[in-house]
């Protein structure tokens, strides 16, 4: 059987697949979402929460192109903190504990609303391929889905292995099947690929928890929503619980390390240091007597309770009995022991900017198959890739976004031409560009990107417009006149008294005044509302550092537009050595810019490859 | 874009030496130097100065329009004397203007290549050049960084990067297990490198004199015998002497090793009032090349009357002893009297100050541990604000140590990362 033709395929309805799937709809791309169950659309298969440090920032650029996380979340949202909310605002990250249920009833009914989407269900075995291209893919049933473009976001069902204590089983998740036919056909492809491992905790029962003795934390009274549409949560706000670990815990872990899949020699794969499952703190932080933990609940109808920190591989016996020893759970019973993942992943060096696998035209890749972990930098990549695929099925120009405009670009940049040594998660360390990408201002810096393209919704434009109409003209009257530092001293400002001139965003630029400062300097002020003048705060907080960055930024767009093709030959390279030779053959940076950010890369080295880059073009033009 | 620079000629000893400006500032900063317009294109003569009107030599400015430049952009030339003195202070003007700085190896020969103003013959026979150019860098490096500056450095780098790590930490792990209060030991890791980095290029200037000799000039009033002196100093005669007060107008160096320091004598104009322009605009000269020697020999009776003003170091000595009864601490040229016991003097002054001299070497170093430890004081000055502003003392600290990244290495995210997950035990 033949289904109808589609131009986008999506292969997974995790994260990285529902915002695949939405993205390539939202450019007009008739686009098909497969997936093994229709209820598996929108599941979070590990901690219940959204957003934090960096991925925060994702989420918030993701909403800024009209993606649906930062709704989605906000709509199933029950308990919001905005992380660091005391410290500048470009370290400031939206966070929220979501109710799992709402996360994914709210996924689902907006996968179910989208124009130009459809759901299939099935299980994908391969696919259909046009010689070398990659032309829509092939089902369990054996029936084929023609398509132009497709794009797989398998997570961790690549040869998934799931480990407790000495237990192994195949699966991709709890419960579910691993891919393995399909892991067979990339085999073929001759992709690089190697091992990594994750972790989650046993699931408990909230009923038999003592909340009594245990300290809570609240969520903010003041809710920062993800989306820039929101306004205030829907759902009941709950707080969570916290623990610690003590001694007789670490006591028990140590004495069963052995029994432990990670520590008894069962796995081969590399865990993410962020995320060390309970056994690895113990061991590397042996003088630490205490581990905080979590009791996050997972909805408001849900007696489930995430444990979060205390990841494990443990044997279940042992898990009982470490949970046991914990104040509050002593008589907790575990629901879903607590479980580690290996999996395959690709070296994301092979992808495009795009997420595109050049050497198998039509086949994208987004997600954990990228060597990354979370929710947040699966969702940003499939939002790249179904934007990218739309955009050369309708013959169009591929949108690429760099370490300059977005955290997406940071991430994008970093596992294309670095790749990834462990499970790759954001950070806002690394973003060098901190102070200007900021989650405040996403739709600033990506909506008008989204608007070009067509990916972005009338009702998401108009807002965006009002809102930036209003910026614009508060800052003409912060901008218009400039103060002397004594009128500035008289409205009950201190400045420095150094005979320089100051506009209202520059007044604003020290960090000791706000808005309300201003207003008896500058009358006109007085109406403007507290969203805009929190925004203009943000805006001139950091002016003076972002105006020292500008020639990093323009040296590093000038070092862009050095293009390098894909088929760029280093070993020709005479003056290279042999270490730089590989490392950059294996990065294959796409420009000048990324080349230079490969480790040990010189300036004179790349003074080289533009002499090789300059030669060819003026070959290619006698 | 940038404005770079560097010296184009050979480095050390030659006759002419050959500064390279090249980007948008090149001919206003030529224009700086050289104290006025310049032709739209071709050279000319000028007196460069610093723009604090003190002189650092006469020179050949030549100005090219881009794109029919060497690099495409517009470009600048110093051709002036060869001398290490005259380069350095050139470059260390340039240095200090906004919107200039040092250029990497091959930089020119990249925005040559960018402009399109190589061809293809060129192209070929450039990675030659730059692989020479690459090795001769690496060799600078290792000798300057061998030994105590590359300790040194590689302490700045771990401390730098364990500062950085620890704000990051409290960054980026907010809702984490982290000490809350990072910032005594920030302070101290960052308050060490500064003093260590201030200390450090301050001693750039008296490295640098070690290679290239100090300069010690003989200062006095007029017919005091300082020629004489100089002539006994440096066993030859080098300076004309004669009965008549103002012999000496112009400065006469002199070359020698002194105790086996390199020192450059200067033999200056006798410092009196005169109403003879000539002699007046030697007497001017004197005053400036002998104020900024490295140590003044004052050859007088009565320092305060010559109107330079005596440095810590400087040596006093009574002139023509030879010409005393009493004979007590003077020297004289004539007899060589108290010449001995003057060499003895200059050298134990001189020999303090290597001494106490640091290790590097070049002007990149010092202009980028000057940069970084500006950078390290302002986020020192905010870290007294609290963690509230950790993001802001947080740049602060990029850009010190993106400044010192010739001389500790590239600092990467991972770094502060590894630094991060074995410090603290980090997730949830």
């Amino acid at each position: 059987m033949k289904h109808s033709e589609f131009d986008v395929v999506v292969i997974g309805a995790g994260h990285a697949g529902a915002e695949a799937a939405h993205a390539a709809a939202r450019m007009g791309a008739q686009t098909a979402l497969v997936t093994l169950s229709e209820t598996d659309i929108g599941v979070m298969s590990c901690n219940p929460a959204i957003g934090g440090l960096g991925k925060g920032h994702l989420v918030r650029e993701i909403d800024a192109l009209d993606g649906v996380m930062g709704r989605v979340a906000d709509r199933a949202g029950i308990q919001f903190r905005l992380l660091n909310r005391r410290k500048g605002p470009a370290v400031q990250g939206p966070r929220a504990q979501a109710d799992r249920a709402l996360y994914r009833a709210a996924m689902q009914q907006e996968t179910k609303a989208r124009k130009n989407l459809e759901v299939i269900t099935g299980e994908v075995i391969d696919f259909r391929m046009d010689g070398h291209r990659v032309a829509g893919v092939v089902l369990s049933d054996g029936s084929e889905i023609p398509a132009k473009a497709v794009i797989l976001t398998s997570g961790t069902f690549l040869r998934g292995v799931i480990h407790i204590g000495d237990v192994q089983r195949p699966g991709g998740r709890m419960g579910d099947r691993p891919s393995v036919r399909l892991a067979e056909r990339l085999d073929s492809y001759d992709l690089p690929m190697a091992r990594l491992k994750t972790g989650t905790p046993p699931r408990l029962d909230g009923r038999t928890i003592d909340w009594d003795g245990l300290e809570r934390q609240d969520g903010d009274d003041d809710p920062t929503m993800f989306s820039f549409l929101s306004k205030t949560p829907v759902a009941p706000q709950i707080s969570c619980g916290i623990t610690h670990t003590n001694a007789q815990t670490h006591e028990i872990i140590e004495k069963n390390l052995s029994r432990s899949a990670m520590y008894g020699g069962h796995i081969e794969g590399v865990g993410p240091r962020y995320c060390p499952s309970i056994e690895d703190k113990i061991v590397r932080f042996a003088d630490k007597d205490s581990h905080q933990i979590f009791l996050e609940p997972e909805g408001v109808n849900d007696h489930t309770v995430y444990p979060n920190g205390i990841s494990t591989s443990l044997p279940q016996d042992v898990q009982v009995e470490y949970v046991r020893s914990i104040k509050g759970l002593e008589s907790a019973e575990i629901l879903q022991p607590g479980y580690a993942i290996e999996y395959d992943y690709v070296d994301p060096r092979v992808l495009s900017a795009s997420l595109a696998l050049p050497e198998i035209p039509g086949l994208y890749l987004a997600g954990q198959i990228n060597g990354t972990t979370g929710y947040e930098e699966a969702a940003a990549q499939g939002l790249i890739a179904g934007l990218n695929a739309a955009l050369e099925v309708q013959g169009r120009d591929a949108i690429h976004f760099t370490r300059a405009n977005s955290y997406i670009g940071v991430m994008i940049d970093d596992l294309t031409t670095r790749g990834v040594a462990e499970p790759y998660r954001m950070f806002t360390s690394r973003a060098e560009f901190r102070l200007s990408l900021r989650a405040d201002n996403a739709d600033q810096r990506l909506t008008p990107k989204g608007l070009e393209i067509g990916c972005i919704s009338d009702h998401r434009r108009l807002a965006f417009e009002t809102k930036m109409e209003r910026l614009g003209a508060v800052k003409s009257v912060l901008t218009e006149r400039t103060f002397t530092p004594k009128e500035i001293r008289t409205a009950g400002i201190e400045v420095n008294q150094d005979g320089n001139r100051r506009d209202g965003m520059a007044i604003l630029a020290f960090p000791n005044v706000c808005f309300e400062d201003l207003v008896p300097l500058i009358q006109q002020l007085e109406d403007v509302d507290q969203d805009t003048r929190r925004q203009i705060e943000r805006d001139a907080l950091y002016a003076n550092y972002i105006a020292r960055q500008q020639r990093d930024v323009e040296a590093m767009k000038r070092d862009e537009t050095h293009a390098i093709p894909a088929d760029f030959d280093y070993s020709s390279l005479t003056g290279l050595s042999n270490e730089l030779k590989q490392k950059l053959s294996a990065a294959r940076p796409a420009n000048i810019a990324q080349a230079s950010r490969v480790e040990g890369v010189t300036p004179a080295a790349l003074t080289l490859v533009l002499a090789k880059l300059r030669s060819s073009q003026r070959a290619k033009k006698a | 874009m940038d404005t770079i620079f560097a010296l184009a000629s050979a480095q050390g000893k030659a006759g002419v030496a050959v500064i390279r400006l090249s980007g948008p500032q090149s001919h206003q900063a030529a224009k700086v130097l050289s104290g006025g317009d310049l032709p739209l294109r071709g050279m000319c003569l000028r007196e460069l100065r610093a723009p604090d009107g003190s002189r650092l030599d006469d020179g050949l400015v030549l100005t090219f329009h881009g794109p029919s430049s060497f690099t495409g952009e517009d470009v600048a030339e110093l051709q002036i004397h060869g001398s290490a003195a005259s380069v350095n202070a050139v470059l260390r003007v340039l240095s200090e203007m906004p919107d200039l700085r040092l250029a990497e190896p091959g930089e020119f020969t990249r925005r040559a290549l960018e402009n399109g103003k190589m061809d293809l013959a060129q192209v070929e026979g450039l990675a030659d050049l730059i692989d020479a150019e690459t090795e001769a860098q690496r060799k600078q490096a290792q000798t300057i960084l061998a030994g105590e500056l590359g300790d040194l450095a590689e302490r700045w780098r771990r401390d730098l990067i364990r500062a950085a790590s620890l704000l990051e930490a409290v960054i980026d792990f907010a809702d984490e297990d982290v000490p809350t209060d990072v910032s005594p030991e920030v302070r101290s890791l960052v308050t060490a490198v500064m003093a260590d980095l201030e200390r450090e290029a301050k001693g750039v200037r008296i490295a640098e004199r070690i290679r290239t000799g100090f300069e010690v000039a003989i200062v006095g009033p007029p017919n005091a015998g300082k020629s004489t002196l100089l002539n006994a100093l440096a066993g030859r005669e080098a300076a004309i002497t004669s009965e008549y007060a103002g012999t000496t107008r112009d400065i006469i160096e002199v070359r020698m090793d002194l105790a086996g320091l390199p020192v450059t004598l200067l033999d200056t104009a006798g410092l009196r009032e005169t109403e003879d322009h000539v002699e007046g605009l030697g007497i001017a000269l004197a005053r400036k090349r002998a104020e900024n020697a490295d140590l003044r020999v004052f050859l007088t009776e009565d320092p305060q009357a010559l109107g330079i003003g005596m440095q810590s170091g400087d040596i006093q000595v009574l002139p023509k002893s030879d010409l005393r009864s009493d004979g007590t601490d003077g020297v004289s040229g004539k007899t060589g009297q108290g010449i001995d016991r003057l060499i003895h003097n200059i050298s134990v002054v001189l020999r303090e100050r290597t001494a106490s001299s640091g290790i590097a070497t070049r002007e990149r170093h010092r202009v980028a541990m000057l940069k970084s430890s500006a950078a390290l004081s302002e986020a020192l000055r905010v870290l007294d604000s609290g963690p509230d502003l950790y993001d802001i003392a947080a740049e602060e600290l990029r850009i010190a140590i993106r400044a010192l990244e010739s001389l500790v290495g590239r600092v990467d995210v991972e770094n502060l990362l590894d630094e991060i997950f074995a410090s603290f035990c980090l997730g949830k």
